[in-house]
Parts: structure tokens; C-alpha cells; sequence
């Protein structure tokens, strides 16, 4: 049987919540790998939010929220921009793959990205396999 | 935890949205199991009275102090369920939703892979519920005033029916005077109105109401605040005429020896350096157009100055800046025509007579630039008139969308030209007729029977290349008539562009500075595309006529009154609910270090320079999370979105 990743995805109430509403609605297919999470703003994800997925069983984190300058609280995403650059050069020291953790722009009207990003992600880290915390990232 | 907490979770098959892909027995069965839950059923239709009357009657019951309902989005329901559990006694904030429908049972045909999917879903909103607080919504009191930006059809509607009902509007527009795309019209389809007179009453209608303040030549710089207490500055450009001076008289237009391009005439004729756009201008009152204006940009003329009785002219007059405070703000931007000089094919811009719709318009309005007369460049009367719909719409290369007015103003124009050039032909070239409004296939029957001949294909070129002694010195229309799969050539001496409609080149900037998102096609979006279309995501802003989307006269109308509907309802009111997830700082904690007070795109963080600890204002917070995800000492909690809320959901999506 192939390995099928969990993916958590937090998603922006405004911009990011509402493309994945709307991919369902309009009955896009997507990956059931992906479990989503619902914050008011991209910016309110915390890296310790990030790590907690990482440690309670997720292989794979995405983060999504407004596109740049279209954030709903004006810029909030650019926060989470300098945040998850700042996380990611950590995640790298400790082991863990870059592709494990994800930072994309989808917007309300934008179900199809919603449905090729989470495509691409599970893809990417089905290649990666499983993450194992206990060893620091799989090639740990 | 003062009581033991005692969570109900209800399942909504959602008839078979839901139930026909996951199995919602199977969930309720594996709910029951989760520690604290009293109770987990599942039901045809929660959000039905039915349904909403079991969470009540557990409530009260069972006893139960937490609630969760597993359906759609709470985009949809969140608020209906938030009302079921108030109404029972339990604070709305100790509910919460699990989106199994969009996010579980419709992006997977698998049963076993949704199942489990909405099972994580449903145990995550569980866990977090377990955590979550009862929170106070906070009412606020409401200015009863109303912003307007846009003086077009739609903005003048919603001012009207604002002010109508006794309360105040700031009608904002940039250009010189209202009126908007519907000023230029001639007639109005399918009725054939002239659009002069039943739109210049409005306009006067507007200019004298003592509710309205008219603020024309003017732009919103800046927007600020909350639903029933948003602050705007205005700034009033320069006419260089005082308007308290100001007679109308307009002798200053007609002794201006100096012109430039007709904006209003869509450059078809000039107009002068000291204008109003057009005859009925509400206000009348022209402005000097500096760029072109002699005196702006070498010293010299004052020919205006010189004329003027009443001494209005004013050189020195500088730009003012006006605030406003309002409780809502209705944005009726319009739309922009699409410039078919990029289909370069088409020879706009290239060849004199292949115009655009909104020039042929001009050329068809008796107070227009040839008084009502339709003409050549040459000045003589065509005899053959092409008209090309989708011009720009329904074409992956501009714009996907349909424009919905082009079928329907290219009907007209086909009956204007009948009507106004004997023996006439007009050609159509259509990818389809939508003639989908009330009326508007009589009207499309009505014009099929007036002798105009219809091509069903996309006219490929527009050419005056002739190959035949008949196409001499005429256009010729190259087009594939795909009924009778046959390749066309259509000589005539005018070509019609039916352009599309599109969003403002400025509607990003719009959009940020009211804070409010725009569709992919570019149009304003609205919060929901049926049952809140004229309401936008920012609460107490909301868009109507085309700046949502392309749309005819009627609908334009119905919208802007739908808005000012919903403006009065909050103002007859007289409060609103704020949001109540707020961020709270705790003072024991704050260190001092002032990185949320940079942070805060709302100011709504200050630091007590006394207690040394930063405050949070909550009528001013939105209750993003910025600042409690920056915290370093996590002194910031961010109301109904904790850190102990959002871990215990990762832990539940993930089990």
C-alpha cells in the first residue's frame, strides 16, 4: 500500500478558507490528505502552531492566506512571509525538508489553485515519505 | 473549568451532499466515544427548524454547556447555529463548525477516504470546542450617515433612497459632475427610453436635495474605522472657480479660446480648456483642466477671468481636503470600457471608421457631438454598418466573461440605424444572443424583423484591402459564418466595436484603500454571489451597480436600492455588533517591548507610558492574530483563536 501523508493546512478565514469552500462547492477534486485549519489571518500562525503539527503525526504543513497586498488586514501575510523564512532556515538545521512546509497565496476566487497547490504538496511529500520527529526529519 | 464541560455534536446529512459520500452514522458513532461528549446524532437537515430545535431542546435537556455541528461551511451557517445555541441560553461562542461538506464529502467520490477525513474534522472541532470561551459581543452605536463613491446611475439611486429616508449622504465622484456612463446614452434598451430623460431628473433631483452633500471632482484619499464608525478624507480637487460664486452661466466656456479631447464625447470632438462635461452637469459648474489651460502652463490668457460677472475664477484655488464621518459606505465605481485598439485586427485606431460602441452611442445622443446624426469621418451618411459583439469578452485572450449588455445595445443600435439612416444594412456578428432580461427577447424578435442581418461567427479581421471592383474603398468584415460553415467577406463603410465591460484600471487601489477583495475576472467581490450580493467580507461596506460585475441599468438599480436597504435596516437600528474575538493583552506578562504596537496594521495597540504595558483598543481591533502570533513573552490572547484552541484542533485534525 502507498504511503498516504497527512498534510495540515491552515488556511486565512478571507481569501484562502473561501478557494477551498469554493473548490468543493464546485466539486473539484482534491486530496483528502489535507486537513484544514481555519485562522482569521495567515498571521496569527505561530511557528510553535507549525512544530505542534509536525510533532502530533502531520508530514506536511501549508500555510496559505491572501495574495501580497491583498490581505484582508492589509498585511498580515507579509508578516507571515518574513516568519515562515525565518522558520524554514530552522527547520533546515534541525533536518527537516523544505518541502515539508509550504507558503502559498490562494484567493476566494481561486478553487483551482487551492486544488493544484494541495495537489502538489501531498505529491511532494508522498515522494518524501513519512516524517519521523525522533531522528530530525526522515534524512535526519 | 467551572463546569464539567458537556459537548452535543451534531451530523447534517445535508439530504445526500453530505451522507450520499461519508458515512455519518459511522462519525456519530465514533464521536460518542470522545471524552466530554454527552451526545452525537446525525439528521437529514440541521440548519432545518427540526434540526435547530434538537440542539435546543439537548441544550436545555442534557444539559449540555458545548455544542458542534458538522455540515457546510460556516460561511453559511456559523451565524445560524450561533443563534440556535443563543436562543437556548448557551453563549454563541461555545459552538463550533466542522466543514464536512465542502471539505470532506465534495472533494473525494470516496466514502472511506471522506469518512475519514470529516472524522478527523468533526474530533478536531470537538477537541476545540472543549477550550473554547463564552464571549461578550460588544454593541456599538451606528453615525447615521451614508458614504457614496460614484455619481453613475447606481450611486445616484442608493444616494437617493439613502437620503430620501432622511438621512445623510456624501455623494463622492471624481469626474467634474454625476451622471456616470448612463449621462453619455442615448436610448435605453429594450424600451427604447431616452436615457436623457429619465436620468437627467436624478441628476437634479440629486443636486437638490438637502440631504445629499455633492462632492464632484473629488476622490477618497484615505478610509478608516469599523462598521458604524468609518472615517473617510476626501479630497476636493481644485476646479479653480469658486462654487459659491458660480452662476452657471457658463460664458467662460464659450470665451476659452483653448481645447483639448472630449472625454464625455469619447474624443470624437473637442471640448474647451474651461469645461463642464456636458450640458445637464450636475453641479453646473466648470472646472479649468489645467494641462491644457494656457494660463497653467505659460502665464498668459485669463480670458475667463476677464468674462466672468460674478468674479469665480480663481487661480490661486487649492486642493481641500474634507473628513467625513460615516456608518457605511456603498462603493458604485462603475466599470471602465474595454480599449479594442489591443485586438489589432479589428484596425481600431487605425481606420476612421471603425469605432466603438460607446462613440457610436455619443454619435446617436441629439445633444451629442453630431447632434444625432450618424456619420463618417467624411461626414457623409454610411450606407452599410458592421456591428462586432464580444469585443474583448468571452475571449480567453481579455476577458472570459460575458459583458451581458453588448447583445442587447447592439440590438439597439441596429434599430437606431434603421431608424435614423433609410435603407441601411446592418450586419451582426454574434457568438450567441443573451437576451435574458425582462423584455429583451421581444425586443431581439422585434429587431429580427426590421431587416438586420444576422452572422452567427467571429469575425476574424477588419480589413480595407479590397479584392473585388465592390469592396473598393469600403471596410471589409472577414468572418466565418459558422451556421453555414462558410468563410464571409462583408464590405461596408462603418465598423461598430461592441466592447466589453471591465473593472476600473484603478479598482486594486480601490479595493485596498476600503479593504475589500475583487473576483478574478478584476470586479469587486461580493460576500456571497447570491444570498449577500451586495454586501462585501469588510462589514458595512458594500458594492453595487458594475463595479461588482457587468450588469445592465435595471439590475444597477435594483442593487444600489438593495444597499440602501440594508444601510437604513443598520441605521434605523442604530447599532451593530463588533467583532468579539478580540486580542486581550495580559499586563503581568507584557515586557515592554512595543513589537505589537509596530505591528498592528488597526493602531489599535498603544503603550501605557505609566503602567509600562502595551493596551489593546478593542473597538478598533479586527482580530487578526498578528501581534498574539508575535508576542515574545505570549502576554497576547487572541480571543476565540487561542493557542490552546488551535493545538488542540491540530491534535484533532491529525488523530
Amino acid at each position: 500500500m502507498s504511503f498516504e501523508p497527512k498534510i495540515v493546512a491552515f488556511l486565512c478565514n478571507w481569501c484562502s478558507y473561501r478557494g477551498a469552500d469554493l473548490a468543493g462547492t464546485s466539486r473539484m477534486k482534491s486530496p483528502p490528505n489535507v486537513r484544514p485549519i481555519r485562522v482569521m489571518c495567515s498571521g496569527r500562525v505561530e511557528p510553535s502552531f507549525i512544530m505542534k503539527a509536525f510533532e502530533a503525526g502531520a508530514d506536511g504543513v501549508l500555510i496559505l492566506g491572501c495574495h501580497p497586498g491583498d490581505c484582508h488586514y492589509m498585511e498580515g501575510n507579509y508578516q507571515t512571509m518574513r516568519r515562515i523564512a525565518l522558520l524554514k532556515n530552522m527547520l533546515s538545521q534541525l533536518g527537516v525538508e523544505d518541502e515539508r512546509l509550504r507558503l502559498e497565496w490562494v484567493s476566494a476566487s481561486e478553487g483551482g489553485r487551492f486544488v493544484s497547490i494541495t495537489n502538489e504538496m501531498t505529491e511532494q511529500v508522498r515522494n518524501l515519505g513519512p516524517f519521523s520527529h525522533r531522528n530530525g526529519g526522515s534524512n535526519g | 473549568m467551572e463546569d464539567k464541560v458537556r459537548i452535543g455534536v451534531y451530523i447534517c446529512h445535508c439530504g445526500t451532499n453530505i451522507a450520499g459520500t461519508v458515512d455519518v452514522s459511522e462519525i456519530a458513532e465514533f464521536i460518542r466515544g470522545l471524552p466530554s461528549v454527552v451526545v452525537a446524532k446525525d439528521y437529514m437537515y440541521m440548519c432545518s427548524d427540526p434540526g435547530q430545535n434538537m440542539i435546543k431542546e439537548d441544550i436545555q435537556q442534557l444539559g449540555l454547556n458545548r455544542v458542534v455541528v458538522a455540515s457546510c461551511s460556516p460561511m453559511l451557517h456559523e451565524h445560524t447555529f450561533r443563534q440556535a445555541v443563543q436562543d437556548a441560553g448557551l453563549n454563541p461562542y461555545l459552538f463550533e463548525m466542522a466543514n464536512i461538506r465542502e471539505h470532506a464529502s465534495w472533494v473525494t467520490k470516496d466514502p472511506k477516504l471522506a469518512t475519514d477525513k470529516a472524522k478527523a474534522l468533526v474530533s478536531a472541532a470537538v477537541r476545540r470546542v472543549y477550550y473554547q470561551e463564552p464571549l461578550e459581543v460588544k454593541e456599538v452605536s451606528v453615525t447615521p450617515s451614508v458614504l457614496v463613491v460614484g455619481g453613475g446611475i447606481a450611486g445616484i439611486q442608493a444616494a437617493l433612497e439613502v437620503a430620501n429616508a432622511g438621512h445623510k449622504v456624501y455623494l463622492v465622484e471624481r469626474e467634474p459632475s454625476i451622471g456616470g456612463h448612463m449621462a453619455q446614452f442615448d436610448k435605453t434598451f429594450p424600451t427604447l427610453d431616452c436615457a436623457s430623460c429619465i436620468f437627467t431628473p436624478l441628476l437634479s433631483a440629486v443636486g437638490q436635495n438637502p440631504n445629499i452633500e455633492l462632492m464632484t471632482y473629488s476622490e477618497v484619499e484615505e478610509f478608516s474605522g469599523y462598521i458604524g464608525n468609518f472615517k473617510a478624507k476626501i479630497r476636493k480637487k481644485a476646479r479653480y472657480i469658486d462654487e459659491d460664486k458660480c452662476n452657471g452661466c457658463l460664458v467662460c466656456v464659450e470665451k476659452c479660446p483653448w481645447k483639448a479631447v472630449s472625454e464625455f464625447d469619447e474624443g470624437l470632438v473637442e471640448r474647451k480648456a474651461i469645461y463642464t462635461p456636458f450640458a445637464q452637469a450636475v453641479p453646473n459648474i466648470p472646472v479649468i483642466d489645467t494641462e491644457h489651460c494656457v494660463y497653467f502652463s505659460k502665464g498668459t490668457c485669463r480670458a475667463c477671468e476677464k468674462f466672468c460677472g460674478p468674479k469665480a475664477i480663481d487661480f490661486e484655488q487649492q486642493d481641500k481636503e474634507v473628513e467625513v464621518e460615516v456608518g457605511a459606505v456603498i462603493l458604485a465605481t462603475g466599470y471602465d470600457a474595454f480599449d479594442p485598439s489591443v485586438i489589432t485586427d479589428y484596425g481600431y485606431g487605425r481606420y476612421d471608421n471603425v469605432i466603438t460602441a460607446l462613440q457610436f452611442e455619443r454619435m446617436c445622443n441629439a445633444s451629442g457631438p453630431t447632434d444625432g446624426r450618424i456619420v463618417l469621418k467624411d461626414g457623409s451618411e454610411p450606407k452599410s454598418i458592421a456591428i462586432i459583439h464580444c469585443v474583448g469578452s468571452r475571449d480567453k485572450n481579455y476577458h472570459e466573461y460575458c459583458s451581458r449588455v453588448c447583445c442587447m445595445y447592439s440590438l439597439k443600435y441596429s434599430h437606431l440605424i434603421k431608424e435614423k439612416v433609410e435603407d441601411a444594412e446592418v450586419y451582426q456578428f454574434y457568438i450567441d444572443m443573451r437576451c435574458f432580461g425582462k423584455g429583451y427577447e421581444e425586443f431581439y424578435e422585434r429587431v429580427s424583423n426590421e431587416g438586420v442581418d444576422f452572422i452567427r461567427g467571429k469575425v476574424g479581421e477588419v480589413t480595407d484591402r479590397a479584392t473585388t471592383e465592390e469592396e473598393q474603398g469600403k471596410l471589409v468584415v472577414v468572418a466565418e459564418d459558422s451556421l453555414m460553415s462558410a468563410m464571409l467577406r462583408v464590405p461596408v463603410d462603418m465598423v461598430v466595436l461592441s466592447t466589453a465591460l471591465e473593472a476600473r484600471s484603478d479598482a486594486e487601489a480601490v479595493a485596498r484603500l476600503f479593504n475589500i477583495s475583487r473576483s478574478a475576472d478584476g470586479f469587486f467581490l461580493e460576500r456571497h454571489p447570491k444570498l449577500d450580493p451586495v454586501a462585501t467580507t469588510t462589514d458595512g461596506t458594500f458594492v453595487v451597480g458594475c463595479a461588482q460585475g457587468p450588469k445592465d441599468i435595471p439590475d444597477a438599480v435594483a442593487q444600489a436600492s438593495a444597499a440602501a436597504a440594508r444601510v437604513l435596516a443598520m441605521i434605523s437600528k442604530g447599532k451593530v455588533e463588533i467583532e468579539a474575538a478580540t486580542a486581550v493583552i495580559d499586563e503581568e506578562l507584557c515586557s515592554a517591548c512595543k513589537i505589537c504596537n509596530l505591528l498592528c496594521p488597526y493602531s489599535a495597540i498603544t503603550f501605557d507610558e505609566e503602567k509600562e504595558v502595551s493596551q489593546v483598543n478593542e473597538a478598533l481591533c479586527k482580530g487578526c492574530g498578528v501581534c498574539v502570533a508575535a508576542c515574545p513573552s505570549s502576554a497576547i490572547t487572541g480571543k476565540h483563536f487561542t493557542t490552546e484552541q488551535i493545538m488542540a484542533e491540530i491534535e484533532g485534525v491529525l488523530a
